[in-house]
């Protein structure tokens, strides 16, 4: 069909609009990754750089030379592999079993449920029964306080509300008993879901902040993000702890560059899978009346 | 909507529940009844853990709160402390801090309302009359990116944008000329950076739910508009809005019933000694005054009056959702 003026015009425009959307949107990105990886001298000569002349690990050398920052990429990733294997089995296992019906009094437990999402009991109850229970800086705490909630368990029972009894009935006559049904038939089905759900997860573990600030006073244990907004907010490169003397430091600028960098890499790798799968998760808890 | 979600589910059940309560009266079935639990005993055990877990780490707190009550101290315990009724009720709201407290927060809520609430709707309308499929999806796959971030990336990235020695804005105001400008320690124009944080990170993200509804527009009402002459603007007008209308209206109303939830974080992160008096909301307040200074019973009672509002506000917004829904629906 043979397009108006208008039409034109206005699909230029859009394209060109969008394009500047999505420019704004990925520049400060962008800018982190270049400014990371410029050479020391060149980023204090010039402070702004777009395409540096000279590239340069020093900054990602220095950092992985500071044991403060392994150690702090090792906290993080623990909460990322363990927390999301716990997440997932406690909260699939939970929203399998009250997704049948023949659960009794699941009505009752879900509402229970549904209302630790819309009321929270706040901040100081939740410490103090962490403090209670002995976990205060043990990486525990940071898991077990996040380790499933409400929407979790609501989304992934809707999920399962789609299997239907008589899947699991052929099993459970010849002897097999719901868990190892749930284990046998119902897992391997829903691998796909089950493997989203999991990004989710660790991708939300890997971006805890708060909770770690909250429960974990020794800065042995603080995972990435608590040591990134240390370093952000502290210019003497203190909080990195003791680094090899022999390495000379770069700029604070470009060293924190360099740490956001790593800070968003796992999140940029995972990202092609997340966004394969988020669009159905998103629309499963909105849509859905 | 996962209220409405749930609901339904429980009218489905509601049945179930009525006949089973019934036949609690006759000793035959209570057996039959407890037969079956243990037929099912395994199903049970499965939902144990998770039972266990929102008991202790979703209920317990919600006895927690009774210190709100008390004059709680760590030394004496939860049970041992003195009631003192609403005491720390009583110190809230006569305080100076509360008005602050409650400005800040309906501030922010109500700039992003203003601001930030429009440009989802508005964005994913534009992303809908991209004609070129595979451009359509770059935009939103490079859009969608920030909503993964952590706030603490967030911030760093605010501070390399807008920070006032080594931020790239004021790398050009100075390179015209002109004095560098604080945007960080600015109370002016604080909440506006809040809102500016959040259009960046989650205005994109926020698109999904709104072209999902376009996606189930009737192709044949654009081709039948066309037909009668309308050019695309009176196209989105009369057939994409009206399509994402029941949608904008349902999460105006869920996002009224928010107005106390201001991203924590993001406010945390960005608070500092110069901004305080516009950057302290309540959460912000809970953990300064409760866990930075140890006044637990205090901050627990200003966190339970947010969380209370919040709940009652949630359940009212929901009812109205509802309603919309219902009528909604044509």
């Amino acid at each position: 069909m043979k397009l108006s003026l208008g039409d034109k015009v206005f699909n230029i425009t859009n394209v060109i609009v969008l394009g500047l959307i999505a420019l704004v949107t990925m520049f400060p990105i962008y800018y982190v990754f270049v400014v990371s990886f410029t050479a020391p001298a060149e980023y204090l000569q010039k402070t702004f750089v777009l395409w540096p002349e000279n590239w340069s690990l020093a900054s990602y050398k220095y950092l992985l030379s500071a044991p403060t920052f392994i150690q702090a990429i090792g906290v993080s990733t623990f909460l990322a592999v363990v927390g999301t294997i716990c997440s997932l089995i406690i909260t699939s296992s939970f929203a399998y079993a009250l997704s049948r019906r023949k659960f009794k009094g699941r009505r009752v437990i879900l509402l229970l449920v549904l209302f630790t999402i819309l009321f929270n009991p706040g901040i100081i109850p939740n410490y103090l029964l962490v403090k209670e229970l002995g976990l205060i800086n043990s990486l525990w705490s940071v898991i077990l306080v996040s380790l499933s909630n409400g929407w979790f368990v609501i989304l992934m029972k809707g999920f399962y509300d789609s299997i239907p009894d008589t899947l699991v009935e052929a099993a459970t006559i010849d002897g097999c008993n719901d868990i190892m049904a749930w284990i046998k038939i119902i897992l391997p089905l829903s691998l796909p879901s089950i493997a989203a759900f999991g990004l989710f997860f660790a991708v939300q573990y890997w971006n805890q902040y708060f909770n770690a600030l909250l429960y974990l006073n020794d800065a042995s244990k603080w995972p990435i993000q608590v040591l990134l907004q240390n370093m952000l907010i502290d210019s003497s490169g203190s909080s990195l702890g003791e680094v090899d003397p022999l390495i000379k430091p770069p700029p604070s600028e470009t060293l924190k560059m360099a740490a956001v960098v790593i800070a968003i890499v796992p999140i940029i790798m995972v990202y092609p899978f997340l966004q394969k799968h988020f669009a159905k998760g998103v629309m499963i808890g909105s849509i859905k009346e | 909507m996962i209220v409405q979600m749930i609901d339904n589910e429980i009218k489905q059940d509601g049945t179930d529940v009525s006949v089973y309560t019934k036949q609690k009266r006759k000793p035959g079935k209570l057996i039959k009844f407890f037969k079956e639990i243990k037929r099912d005993r395994y199903l049970y055990l499965l939902a144990l853990p998770g039972i266990i877990y929102f008991f202790i780490f979703k209920y317990v707190p919600m006895y927690g709160i009774t210190i709100a009550f008390k004059d709680f101290s760590p030394f004496v315990g939860f049970t041992e402390s003195p009631w003192v009724g609403l005491k720390h009720f009583t110190r809230l709201f006569t305080g100076s801090d509360f008005l602050m407290l409650l400005r800040n927060t309906l501030a922010i809520s109500f700039l992003n309302l203003l601001f930030f609430f429009p440009l989802p709707i508005i964005l994913s309308i534009l992303l809908n009359e991209l004609r070129n499929q595979f451009y359509k999806r770059t935009v939103q796959s490079l859009v969608y990116l920030p909503h993964f971030l952590s706030w603490v990336i967030i911030a760093s990235l605010t501070f390399m944008l807008l920070g006032k020695s080594s931020g790239i804005i004021n790398h050009f105001i100075q390179s015209m000329g002109f004095e560098a400008f604080d945007f960080l320690t600015n109370p002016d124009i604080f909440w506006f950076l809040l809102t500016g944080q959040s259009v960046w990170k989650e205005a994109g993200w926020g698109t999904i739910i709104f072209l999902a509804a376009i996606a189930g527009v009737n192709t044949e009402l654009y081709e039948a508009a066309k037909i009668d002459g309308a050019n695309r603007f009176r196209q989105i007008w009369h057939v994409t809005l009206p399509a994402i209308r029941n949608v904008i209206i349902i999460l105006l109303i869920l996002r009224l019933g928010d107005v106390m939830e201001v991203g924590f974080e993001q406010v945390f992160l960005m608070y500092n000694g110069a901004v305080s008096e516009v950057a302290e909301v309540f959460d912000t307040y809970v953990y300064r005054v409760g866990i930075q200074q140890g006044q637990f019973s205090y901050s627990t009672a200003v966190g339970l009056f947010k969380s209370f509002v919040g709940l009652v506000l949630v359940v009212m917004a929901n009812r109205m959702a509802k309603k919309f829904g219902e009528e909604g629906i044509y």
